[in-house]
């Protein structure tokens, strides 16, 4: 019982983890690699962590000892730090990406810098 | 078939793909992208390490994954930074 879940979790995280790796390679500019490296892999190892759960819910039941629930507590605050460093990542590096001047691919204008240049000083 | 050998597998498969993006690391076109492949490259080993505490039945990983994932997000922030040119 524990091992198809445990399973069911794991296929979840490695379909998503490898989607991020094949998006990295296949996608034309930095922004959708970006956009498909960050959300695939957060998702996939989100799912890793939930198969490490259920895994520890697992061997705490049938063996009693009391580090599988701290190694279950443990697992969870490095699940919520992935989910919000990955994330402020990615934004920073694609903002990065847009003020060093890479354009997306097959892009003719950039209104995003017309606008900021109309403000005057973009430091926003 | 246990729990083990299931987090054993996949901690392979994934050490496997991390290692799939050294090529786009080597060969990015622009720095840009070579920062994106190592942010990758960090959320896997952080995902490595999750698993392989399981595996081993070692909590101890997973703290050094917890510091190793504050410590990719402020290396990324630098190098976004630096990509700016504000550092």
């Amino acid at each position: 019982m524990a091992v198809l879940v445990v399973i069911l979790f794991v296929a979840i995280c490695l379909f998503f983890n490898l989607l991020g790796v094949v998006s990295l390679f296949r996608f034309p500019d930095v922004y959708t690699r970006l956009h498909g490296a960050t959300k695939c892999t957060t998702f996939g190892t989100l799912f890793a962590a939930f198969a490490v759960i259920a895994h520890s819910v697992a061997r705490y039941f049938a063996t009693g000892e009391v580090r599988f629930l701290v190694l279950i507590i443990h697992t969870l605050v490095a699940a919520g730090a992935l989910l919000v460093t990955n994330a402020t990542g990615a934004h920073a590096l694609a903002r990065a990406s847009h003020r060093s001047g890479i354009m997306p691919a097959q892009a003719v204008v950039d209104r995003l810098e017309e606008r900021e240049s109309e403000k005057g000083g973009a430091t926003a | 078939m246990t729990t083990y050998h299931v987090l054993g597998f996949t901690a392979s498969v994934v050490g496997v793909a991390a290692v799939f993006l050294i090529a786009r690391l080597v060969g990015g076109p622009t720095m840009a992208d070579r920062a994106v492949a190592l942010d990758t490259m960090n959320t896997f080993v952080v995902c490595l390490m999750i698993l392989l505490s399981a595996y081993f039945d070692s909590v101890v990983m997973v703290d050094i994954a917890i510091v190793y994932a504050a410590l990719s997000f402020v290396g990324t922030m630098f190098i976004a930074r630096y990509l700016e040119g504000g550092l």
